[in-house]
């Protein structure tokens, strides 16, 4: 206690210095009231205003004032520590301070952009200097910690985004790890017949990508499995994944696909097909997988659920069939993760007006895919669901789910175009068939997009503006009977139509994967109000997460087409390529101690630590920190009885002061009169 | 449970089944209704077009009325125009402060007010479907309607608008469906299911009310409905009291008959048929009753049916798992 007393005594010169950030802040707030109002603070020896502080004059100012004003505390009243906390602890640093002898408060984002209200914002602005001050003068000065970055990279998902991320990891010389929940590789893309708007083959680009991820030294390829724990920071996560019994012994496994020819139950094919086709009960999802060896789906085969049959087994000519495999947990470290987990379809039953699973013809625009495909269930011919009939007449209904108030209201932003090349593939296959194309605004900014749009024009196609209210097969004029009814307002024309018509393709929208946010909670990261993956800035770091050494990319952060998903692999594997690097990383040394005169210990802590960084030592009979493990999450300090904990930078001291410094103008409570 | 009744012009009148039957399964449902005093007409459909001040007032002072007569009962009205009028007025005075102003002055004059969201109106299928339950209506049913194919009819105004916190999907309603399933009945898909019967347009523009009459007709028909299941006195005149009228525009030929739901509950719980009003309408439930089998029909399960060797898998609907 002594020595704290010391401590308050020795008066700190502290350096206010409040940014004016051009209009952003000026135009609210009036800084030079703040800037005076600050200057009376007895520990404020310079208080002054600029008009851009993350500018080099601006840091000059505080470096330049540290030298020749004797500065001990520096407190910057500007924008979010995410923007130039860096900057300024620098400057700090320069001017021959701790750089952790500096304090910023946010009075842009927590201030002058959140009302219009002049006075009120000062008011707030003081408030926020007030409290910086009030802390930063109990600061100590701390060293940064050096983390070593484990080379190794995680990356769940194996669509096209992980597939390129792992690709240019493993080709720079680092080892990954490729975690699919499915069978094989190639996510969605694989599902896909042709691609807008060059109209190549989507498996002839994505299948080599597939082999190469399969043969290369530097992947390991789990298939099959789910990441169950995520343990540990950035540098240094343990992994645990467990690895699915697939029933099928892969070291023996050729691939040679007699178990599935073999294999008695026909299961509708939900996964890959769609929907649309069937498959085994024992499988491959198509041909080209990766790897080649199949999965046995326990719900459908016939032994595990009545006990007989195992042809399989009795087939496989390497004995590679093995009905009592058990699922796999498997632990490694990484130093990075990269999280692609892609997008799940909008469900249009969710629309019960447009028919989907009541009216056969209605088909989404996965089925589609699979039903226009040469490898699909119909050998890439355009039939309606009785399999042999081609339709005279074609709907494609655009913003299923999409734009919507009553679903969702973003744009999905594939959908035009894969709508756009729908029509295209009608016209290819039947020349003579008809069809209409309903929009609400055609969106096609990408490049060659807007061109395919002007070649469709000129290939007969219908287009229709107007969200379409009802298909029906409830007919009531003549030509109606037998036909799907399309029900829209024509909103060029102005005008009510029913357009009969045989086939009808809802173009459904993107989502947010069913369990988006209990994977965002294994990865500690964010979810945005439609559940995709927040990342750590809209613009400037599209592919980071707020956790360190957590990366997203693909669809899983938002609706995206191929190009932009191969992009997002790219930038997130490079990120990652250049911790690796840098070797080590300068970590925030916010960590948790424990004096061990004021420990009675009791060994609370010890079992609350999420990182398992208390250990007890039996012979002084106190707990310990263990640094290296200590995440500085302040868990342990609060529930001390003793307060015997301290966090640093956060100790309590520092809060308290803050939330005094904070709470000046309020005035307290009257004393309660007791009659 | 016990409810505040607004029985609405038309339940002494055309839809004196409706009554009927709803009084006579609400004893075996546990319902006590208790109807409001000296309550008057909701003004049905028209009035709201004409003049909406006027309009509003009409209806609130049931409301008004209700607040007084009953402490948080929930207010059942078996029509659909009562029921939407009651609920958009509480709903309208809420959202809009000066039409809540202008009908409370009005109210005054009469020495009563309304403060919006102080009663909780609900249409008949919500508090059977909702309040009683399926698995409580299954428990009653002694005469399953096995074989009886019911086209579910829900009218234009009990499920819409959705902003108002519907029920029921405001498109695709099928509260209704579930309820006659229970019952035993074959429910048809009814794409027609909550469109517009024509209302007041029978006696304003009579071959636009045929025409939509027609419509809904036609697709029961198609599907090979026995009979059409209402919940509402207008869409059942219309229906019933037109059938013939649009079989002579028409040249149609068309028998259906327009049976209140409430009538289908009390015949599954095993009630004689003139303790629920049958008889009452005008083209005769008799032949379709006739069809109700003793046997359930063999379970057919609509599953992802393979169909021919070509045939392309149906998605399954969710219900179904």
């Amino acid at each position: 206690m002594e020595e704290k007393k010391e401590k308050t005594m020795q008066k700190e010169k502290v350096g206010v210095y409040i940014c004016h950030c051009g209009t952003n802040i000026a135009g609210t707030i009036d800084v030079e009231e703040v800037k005076n109002w600050a200057a009376k603070n007895p520990n404020v020896e310079v208080s002054r205003d600029y008009e851009f502080m993350c500018s080099n004059t601006g840091q000059e100012l505080i470096e330049n004032d540290i030298k020749e004003k004797g500065l001990t505390r520096i407190v910057v009243a500007s924008c979010s520590p995410h923007m130039h906390e860096k900057t300024f602890r620098n400057a700090t640093e320069r001017g021959g301070l701790n750089p952790f002898l500096f304090e910023m408060a946010n009075i842009r984002e927590h201030g002058s952009w959140a009302t219009n209200d002049k006075e009120a914002a000062t008011q707030k602005a003081k408030s926020l200097v007030n409290g910086a001050i009030e802390r930063v003068v109990h600061h100590e000065p701390l060293e940064k910690i050096p983390v070593e970055i484990n080379p190794n990279t995680l990356i769940v998902g194996g669509g096209i985004a992980g597939i390129t991320a792992a690709l240019e990891l493993a080709n720079a010389g680092n080892h990954v790890y490729l975690v699919e929940r499915e069978g094989t590789i190639g996510g969605h893309m694989a599902q896909l017949d042709k691609t807008f708007p060059t109209l190549d083959c989507s498996a002839c680009i994505l299948t080599p990508k597939m082999v190469d991820v399969g043969q290369h030294d530097n992947i390991t390829l789990l298939t099959y499995s789910e990441v169950e724990k995520v343990d540990g920071y950035i540098g240094n996560f343990e992994i645990t994944v467990r690895k699915k019994a697939r029933c099928v012994i892969e070291d023996l496994c050729t691939a040679c696909g007699i178990c599935e020819e073999k294999c008695p139950a026909q299961v509708v094919d939900e996964g890959y097909g769609a929907g649309l086709g069937y498959r085994k009960a024992i499988y491959r999802a198509f041909p080209q997988a990766v790897p080649g060896y199949p999965v046995l789906d326990k719900e459908n085969c016939i032994y595990f659920q009545t006990g007989k049959c195992r042809a399989c087994e009795k087939f496989c000519p390497t004995d590679a069939i093995d009905f009592e495999q058990e699922d796999e947990m498997l632990n490694f470290n990484v130093g990075n993760i990269i999280v692609a987990t892609g997008y799940d379809l909008f469900d249009p039953r969710r629309i019960p007006q447009y028919g989907y699973g009541r009216l056969e013809n209605v088909f989404t625009s996965l089925e589609f895919e699979r039903m226009v495909n040469a490898s699909g269930p119909t050998g890439g011919h355009i039939v309606l669901r009785d399999g042999e009939t081609k339709p005279e007449k074609v709907a494609i209904v655009h913003c299923v789910g999409s734009r919507d108030q009553n679903y969702n209201e973003y744009c999905s932003k594939v959908c035009c175009m894969y709508s756009l090349k729908f029509a295209h593939l009608v016209h290819e296959h039947l020349p003579e068939t008809e069809v209409f194309n309903f929009y609400i605004d055609m969106r096609t900014p990408g490049k060659g997009y807007e061109e395919f749009y002007h070649r469709l024009l000129k290939e007969d196609t219908h287009f229709i503006r107007g969200r379409v209210a009802e298909i029906t097969d409830a007919d009531h004029q003549p030509g109606e009977e037998g036909k799907l009814i399309v029900q829209v307002e024509n909103t060029l024309l102005g005008k009510q139509q029913r357009i009969p018509v045989d086939m009808v393709i809802l173009s459904a929208g993107i989502e947010a994967r069913e369990d988006a946010a209990q994977v965002a909670n294994l990865f500690k990261m964010g979810c945005d109000y439609d559940g995709f993956y927040n990342e750590r800035h809209p613009k400037l770091a599209p592919v980071a997460t707020m956790t360190d050494g957590v990366f997203i990319a693909g669809a899983c952060q938002g609706p995206k087409d191929i190009p932009e998903t191969v992009a997002q692999g790219g930038a997130a594997a490079s990120q990652i390529a250049s911790l690796i690097g840098q070797g080590t990383m300068m970590m925030e040394p916010v960590r948790a101690s424990i004096r061990e005169e004021d420990c009675s210990g009791c060994r609370i802590c010890n079992n609350l630590c999420p990182y398992n960084a208390i250990e007890y030592d039996e012979e002084k009979e106190v707990s310990k920190v263990i640094t290296a493990l200590c995440q500085g999450c302040g868990t342990c300090v609060a529930a001390c009885p003793s307060g015997a904990i301290d966090g640093a930078h956060f100790t309590n001291l520092q809060v308290m002061s803050e939330l005094q410094g904070l709470l000046w103008d309020v005035q307290p409570a009257p004393e309660k009169v007791t009659a | 449970m016990k409810f505040g009744y607004y029985p609405g012009c038309s339940i002494d009148r055309n839809a004196r089944s409706y009554h009927i039957s709803m009084m006579a399964i609400a004893e075996r449902l546990g319902l006590e209704f208790e109807e409001m005093e000296d309550w008057n007409c909701c003004g049905a459909t028209e009035y709201f077009a004409i003049n909406d001040i006027p309009a509003y007032t009409l209806v609130s002072r049931n409301l008004a009325l209700a607040s007084q007569q009953y402490s948080g009962e929930k207010l059942v009205a078996p029509c659909s125009a009562c029921f939407l009028n009651l609920k958009k007025t509480d709903h309208v005075m809420g959202e809009y402060k000066e039409i809540n102003q202008k009908v409370n002055t009005a109210l005054e004059a009469g020495g009563l007010a309304y403060q919006p969201g102080t009663v909780s109106v609900h249409h008949l299928l919500e508090v059977i479907v909702k309040d009683v339950g399926l698995e409580a209506i299954e428990e009653q049913v002694k005469k399953p309607l096995y074989e009886l194919r019911i086209a579910p009819y829900y009218g234009c105004m009990v499920p819409r608008p959705a902003d108002m916190e519907s029920f029921d999907d405001p498109e695709h309603p099928t509260s209704m469906d579930k309820l006659l399933e229970s019952l035993g009945a074959i429910v048809v898909d009814f794409p027609l299911k909550a469109q517009c019967c024509g209302g007041h347009m029978t006696q304003i523009s009579e071959e636009t009310a045929l025409e939509l009459l027609r419509r809904l007709l036609k697709n029961a028909d198609d599907y090979g409905a026995d009979m059409i299941s209402t919940l509402c006195p207008m869409c059942q005149l219309n229906l019933d009291a037109y059938q013939g009228a649009v079989n002579a525009h028409f040249g149609t030929d068309y028998n259906i008959p327009v049976i209140y739901f409430t009538q289908l509950i009390g015949l599954a719980f095993g009630i004689p048929e003139n303790e629920l009003g049958f008889g009452k309408e005008i083209v005769s439930a008799k032949p379709a009753l006739e069809k109700i089998s003793d046997e359930a029909p063999q379970e057919k399960k609509r599953r992802r049916r393979p169909g021919r060797r070509t045939g392309l898998p149906m998605p399954s609907m969710p219900e179904e798992g």
